[in-house]
């Protein structure tokens, strides 16, 4: 009896210290389906990054819960910042975002939103700019553009995604650069942007490569200059705004955000999780395709990189009368 | 000629075994996707993408447009059966397709409906075989001032009817376009009638909680109220004399599915546009050049057959600026092309050229998955009858619990469903008001095209309306949906001249 007793005894306790050992071990992990808020409509650049993160996950089988992507495209954002400020289950809310997570919360103070609460997850690259007209207009060169656009004064029409966006900010600095006076029409989304260019609907874009890639390969746009610190890989060709004189470069961030609470072992499983997917070789590939840039970068990195985003955005939207 | 020998070729690649069991199976559970209200091919496509990663590329892209055609037939079923519709694009089907059951010709309709939707399909598969590129091209040429054209004349169909009140339609098109209007302008950027700062209006008004408001609780409460204590069956007989008689019938819809398969397409290969407002135009065109346009609403053959043909039309239509642009002309081909960025491929101008092997079985699988869903909706008609004989003291409560379900899953939140039985209500009161509630749903839909891409022609302009004139295609287009607008105007003065005169 007192043999079967201490047996007992030593068994719950080797029982008590393996669940121990694993709780260590595995730290913490999801255990319900992970809300993956998109920031932006199905379809768009946002929307088809999010669904190559999660198709990676779900191959790769690298979370045990999967991730369920929901698009909340309202409000250039708000609608996303919104749920995930209000969350109801933190832990199990992660969204991907682009830079109107810096310029939304600015422009609408109302929302109550303070980006600095977010949990700091990932930034998986940055996304490029560059400046394309369509084949027919005759324009080679930058300077040929500057002369064209200052010809036609606001008969010149640039398309973009969305008022005081990334495609908006970058046309202001060309009409305040440059001492333009082209028309900036916005549009639901980048792939609507791209269509009516090579349509001739509009006279020039400022679309991402992913954007516009594939009416460059048939011919029928041509990329002028870009908005980047160095050449891009896969347009060598095409210089910098920095190579023109101008002191201006332009990215988007294509991050991964957890809703604000976020416990510290949630945020370490994500960080985990999203470093393994920028590793795997499908992003890696994607990123060259894309030609998409920046370092990954998360935890108290990417917080100072926000800080810098958002002061720079705010003298941005003070400058062009956006906000106060 | 080299193209039909890459079709052929194509077509052979869908009869390996393994794409062929994909279509069988994708085009099954397309159909009953489809079939639940709330449940489109939107949600069937994105909720099995992940699962194609099994197969290679190209089987798993034929299956995902198996499960697109299978969501095409199916939308109709419960949109003629329950009255509910089954997706966003089947809500036209509802106005005739339910009356018609309601006469105990569900039989009728859902054959109509299936072979509608296969010629609507073939019409479009074989457009766009034979005129991908230069149809892209057409595309293309549509900007701003041209779209909202387009959406004018849609609007136009609607006003234009005679026959219902037009007073009433018009109220009822600006409930529409107020309920669109919710949520954040496309334009400046700023919140618009987010009513009490309750932040579900954010997102904005969903199309499918209207429909399914109006179409699934409001007709529920309509038919309690109307047919009182005495409980109703309705007479859904099958046999296959029945359906051969049907299919006869079928026949007599001629013009509904040539409207509707034409219509379908051209809308469907705008980018923007898509199957659902593609369905309505159909719709709205048909019954306008009716002989007898007082006939629809109260169960028209062509009333089923023209948003079916449309639909089916729309969704392959939709395919070609996803293929061949790169850029996707339904929520639904969106997803199939984040499914195609996965895989490594690059849509877009050179897709063509440079994956033969991928676009050729896909485009073959078009043909093979519209066939084989064509038979699968026939075999499986006498269990949607089934549905129907149930009295309907037991049809309420399904139907109530089918919208419901529906109403939660387009948007997965519960603020849509309070708002969808507001809705139901209000649709009911309206109803034994005599308003027509299709304009409404109709200008929901278009509202949010017409509303930005009329700014930005107008910002196009410097506010100059004659844009919309002034453009070889717009122009043209504007013209006939002005005329269209104020040919009750005429009629009337025209009547009142007559009258003076005799």
């Amino acid at each position: 009896m007192a043999l079967t007793r201490r047996l007992m005894m030593a068994a719950s306790a080797a029982v008590v210290g393996f669940a121990g050992m694993t709780g260590l071990a595995h730290a913490w992990e999801p255990n319900k389906p992970i809300d993956f808020v998109i920031m932006a409509g199905k379809g768009g650049g946002a929307d088809k990054m999010a669904r190559l993160m999660q198709a990676i996950v779900e191959e790769e089988g690298m979370s045990a819960k999967p991730l369920i992507p929901v698009n909340k495209p309202g409000g250039s954002g708000a609608e996303a910042l919104v749920a995930l400020n209000t969350a109801s289950d933190p832990n199990h809310t992660i969204m991907v975002t682009l830079n109107s997570f810096f310029t939304t919360p600015l422009r609408q103070p109302g929302l109550g939103v303070d980006i600095m609460t977010f949990a700091p997850v990932g930034r998986m690259a940055e996304d490029t700019f560059i400046l394309w007209v369509h084949k027919d207009e005759g324009i080679n060169t930058f300077e040929e553009f500057l002369a064209e656009a200052k010809n036609r004064g606001d008969g010149w029409v640039m398309g973009g995604t969305g008022k005081n966006s990334e495609d908006n900010i970058i046309t202001d600095f060309l009409n305040s650069n440059y001492g333009l006076s082209i028309k900036y029409i916005p549009y639901k989304g980048g792939g609507a942007v791209a269509k009516d260019l090579a349509g001739q609907q509009i006279d020039s874009s400022v679309n991402n490569p992913s954007e516009a890639l594939g009416f460059y390969e048939s011919g029928d746009v041509i990329p002028l200059v870009a908005f980047t610190d160095e050449r891009l890989p896969l347009f060598p060709d095409v210089p910098t705004l920095r190579e023109k004189g101008a002191d201006f470069s332009y990215f988007m961030q294509r991050a991964v955000v957890g809703a604000p609470g976020m416990s510290d072992e949630a945020l370490a499983y994500y960080n985990g999780l999203f470093q393994k997917v920028y590793d795997s070789p499908k992003w890696q590939e994607y990123m060259t395709k894309k030609s998409l840039m920046g370092a990954k970068l998360d935890g108290p990195d990417l917080k100072g990189y926000w800080e810098t985003q958002r002061d720079r955005h705010e003298s941005i939207l003070k400058a062009s009368g956006a906000i106060k | 000629m080299e193209v039909l020998s890459l079709l052929l070729d194509g077509i052979i690649a869908c009869f390996e075994p393994l794409n062929l069991a994909l279509i069988f199976v994708g085009v099954t559970v397309g159909l009953f996707i489809g079939a639940m209200p709330g449940l489109g091919s939107v949600n069937g496509v994105a909720i099995l993408l992940p699962a194609t990663f099994l197969v290679p590329p190209t089987s798993a892209m034929i299956f995902l447009a198996a499960i697109y055609y299978g969501a095409m037939y199916g939308g109709a079923i419960s949109s003629i059966t329950l009255g509910i519709p089954g997706a966003s694009t089947a809500v036209a089907t509802t106005f005739d397709g339910r009356p018609l059951a309601l006469k105990g010709r569900a039989d009728q309709a859902l054959v109509t409906a299936a072979i509608a939707s296969f010629v609507g399909g073939s019409v479009a598969n074989i457009l766009f075989t034979g005129f991908a590129p230069p149809l892209a091209a057409v595309a293309l040429s549509f900007g701003p001032p041209e779209i909202f054209a387009l959406m004018l004349l849609a609007f136009a169909t609607f006003v234009g009817l005679g026959g219902d009140d037009i007073p009433k339609t018009i109220l009822s098109i600006c409930l529409g376009l107020v309920l669109s209007a919710v949520g954040f302008d496309v334009i400046s950027g700023e919140p618009r009638l987010i009513f009490f700062d309750i932040t579900g209006f954010m997102h904005g008004i969903n199309f499918l909680v209207l429909a399914i408001g109006v179409y699934g609780i409001g007709e529920m409460l309509w038919t309690i109220n109307s047919t009182r204590d005495e409980i109703t069956m309705t007479d859904a007989e099958i046999t296959v004399s029945r359906v051969m008689a049907a299919a006869k019938n079928t026949l007599g819809a001629w013009r509904g599915t040539t409207i509707g398969a034409a219509l379908g397409f051209f809308v469907g290969i705008l980018p923007a546009a898509g199957a659902t407002p593609g369905s309505l135009m159909a719709y709205g065109v048909t019954k306008m050049t009716a002989k007898h346009p007082q006939e629809y609403g109260k169960g028209s053959i062509n009333g089923v057959a023209a948003p079916e043909a449309a639909n089916n039309s729309a969704s392959t239509g939709a395919m070609l600026p996803m293929v061949t642009l790169g850029i996707p002309g339904s929520p639904t081909t969106a997803v199939l092309l984040g499914g195609m960025v996965i895989w490594g491929l690059t849509p877009g101008p050179r897709l063509f050229t440079d994956q033969p092997d991928f676009v050729w079985p896909l485009v073959g699988s078009f043909y093979v998955s519209n066939l084989i869903a064509l038979v699968v909706n026939l075999c499986f008609i006498p269990l949607f009858l089934w549905m129907l004989r149930m009295p309907f003291t037991i049809l309420a409560p399904i139907i109530f619990t089918l919208s419901i379900v529906g109403g939660y899953a387009a948007t997965q939140d519960m603020h849509d469903v309070w708002l969808m039985l507001i809705f139901g209500l209000a649709a009911f009161l309206l109803r034994i008001l005599d308003y027509p509630l299709a304009p409404a749903v109709l200008a929901i839909v278009l509202g949010p095209i017409a509303e930005p891409t009329l700014r930005q022609s107008l910002l196009l302009s410097d506010g100059d309306p004659m844009i919309f004139l002034n453009r070889p295609i717009a122009g043209p287009i504007t013209v006939v949906a002005l005329i269209l607008i104020f040919l009750p105007a005429l009629k009337f003065g025209w009547d009142r001249m007559r009258q003076k005169s005799a």
